[in-house]
């Protein structure tokens, strides 16, 4: 064993919201956390298409067109959910007010900084969408993400070489190898997976950690 | 008397000009108003630029209006999409321009249109490309960058329920853009399930006030609610499910 799968990531990320968080999941393996919120805890999920307190997907059959998540897949609204339209809930982002967001990213910064919208590629169609809102406004911005890309190189660098979706906004990445709590000494490793250690990390990624 | 209800979704569309900047309401299909944007394809104006979320999905409503060949310019935060092969296909084309601009800025600009707000500044965006050449500031020692308005000669959106003064209540996140887009437009167009006496909907509840709205039509109500209550039997694109025997 050298680390967790991606559902024991998602289990990991939930242990660490606390009761009361207000909570983005973005799209793609951040949006698996939802599924291992402690259920007896209250913590509300907000999409940006304009719902606090959403709920998991429905039952087939009662899939309701008007009620879906960023990922524009359906949802449901829990007792208690709100809805509001585009302005106010960008500014729940924007302005702060939202506890937690988890992102997925191509690569995390030393500095924070994340990259996560646009690999650059010639030909390819550019689409932000929320990403630097989100990345800009939540007071704690973590990224889950597996530490290597499938050729093996790191996700975590000294400097993105891919597009910026947000300058220095990234407070802590959840990888398949270890959390790493970014620091203004860089990358500081806040727990190891597995049989992971200090020494491979930096190997793996080419940086000092500490 | 004030009446802002107009029979048919051709009236809805009447004058829209070639050349035109419109909003379109929606959240990929949330929202979409889909039976406006039918009208105005066959209303016939062109050349046009179209603010809105997304770029279209499937083959209906703005993919339509893409496909038509009636827009010149796409500003929007997210075109690509599993379901936008006819924006993917103009673009690689080079048969539109497309300016992205984060969601979040997209609506706040938006609104300040409406509000009458000149500029504003904004931390979306700071340090990436999508905000080159514009003008930045540090305010508190956080970096933003200067975003302006984003008005329109039309808003075409979609709600639940309006009345003749053109007060409006949406449907859960299908509400999206509505509000803002509504706001920030010379002639806002809205297509209601079904329009109500004046003074049915709670004044405490109402979500666009009327005077942000110009014209109001009733079109075919969304198969998945009934008298007010939702009863599902669709799938995700609002069509039937198959009855399996």
């Amino acid at each position: 064993m050298t680390g967790l799968g991606r559902a024991e990531l998602a289990q990991r990320i939930a242990r660490d919201i606390p009761e009361g968080s207000y909570v983005n999941l973005g799209i793609g393996a951040p949006t698996l956390v939802a599924n291992h919120l402690p259920a007896g805890l209250e913590i509300i999920l907000h999409t940006e298409n304009g719902l606090l307190g959403m709920g998991p997907a429905p039952e087939p059959g009662l899939v309701d067109p008007d009620l879906i998540n960023a990922g524009k897949q359906p949802v449901t609204a829990l007792p208690g959910a709100a809805y509001f339209h585009h302005a106010d809930s960008f500014g729940m982002m924007r302005g702060g007010h939202l506890d937690v967001c988890v992102l997925g990213a191509f690569q995390v910064s030393s500095s924070g900084d994340l990259a996560n919208w646009s690999t650059g590629a010639p030909g390819a169609i550019p689409a932000v969408g929320g990403a630097m809102d989100l990345a800009s406004g939540a007071k704690n911005v973590w990224v889950m993400t597996d530490l290597l890309t499938r050729d093996g190189a790191s996700k975590l660098v000294a400097e993105c070489s891919y597009p910026l979706t947000g300058v220095g906004c990234v407070s802590r990445v959840y990888t398949d190898r270890a959390i790493f709590d970014v620091t203004p000494d860089g990358f500081r490793v806040r727990e190891l997976f597995g049989d992971t250690t200090l020494g491979e990390l930096e190997r793996l990624t080419a940086l000092d950690l500490t | 008397m004030i009446d802002k209800t107009v029979a048919g979704v051709p009236d809805a569309v009447v004058g829209i000009r070639d050349g035109s900047t419109i909003m379109i309401g929606g959240f990929g299909r949330a929202g979409q108003p889909v039976e406006l944007i039918d009208a105005l394809i066959e209303q016939g104006a062109t050349d046009l630029t179209i603010v809105s979320n997304n770029a279209g999905n499937g083959d209906r409503g703005l993919a339509a209006l893409l496909a038509a060949g009636r827009v010149r310019r796409m500003v929007c935060s997210f075109p690509r999409q599993h379901d936008s092969w006819v924006f993917d296909g103009l673009y690689r084309a080079g048969r539109i321009e497309l300016e992205i601009v984060p969601q979040g800025n997209l609506a706040e600009r938006i609104r300040a249109a409406g509000a009458g707000i000149g500029a504003f500044f904004s931390p979306t965006g700071v340090g990436t490309e999508l905000a080159a050449g514009k003008e930045e500031r540090v305010i508190d020692g956080r970096r933003y960058v200067l975003e302006y308005p984003i008005r329109a000669d039309v808003a075409l959106i979609s709600a639940y329920r309006g009345d003749r003064w053109g007060n409006l209540v949406y449907r859960e996140t299908a509400r999206n853009f509505g509000p803002v887009m509504a706001s920030a437009a010379v002639t806002t167009v809205v297509q209601v399930d079904e329009v109500v006496e004046l003074g049915s909907l709670d004044p405490e509840c109402v979500v666009t006030p009327g005077i942000f709205v110009d014209r109001v039509v009733a079109v075919t109500p969304r198969r998945w609610v009934r008298d007010g209550a939702f009863v599902g039997g669709v799938d995700i694109d609002g069509e039937p499910l198959a009855v399996t025997s």
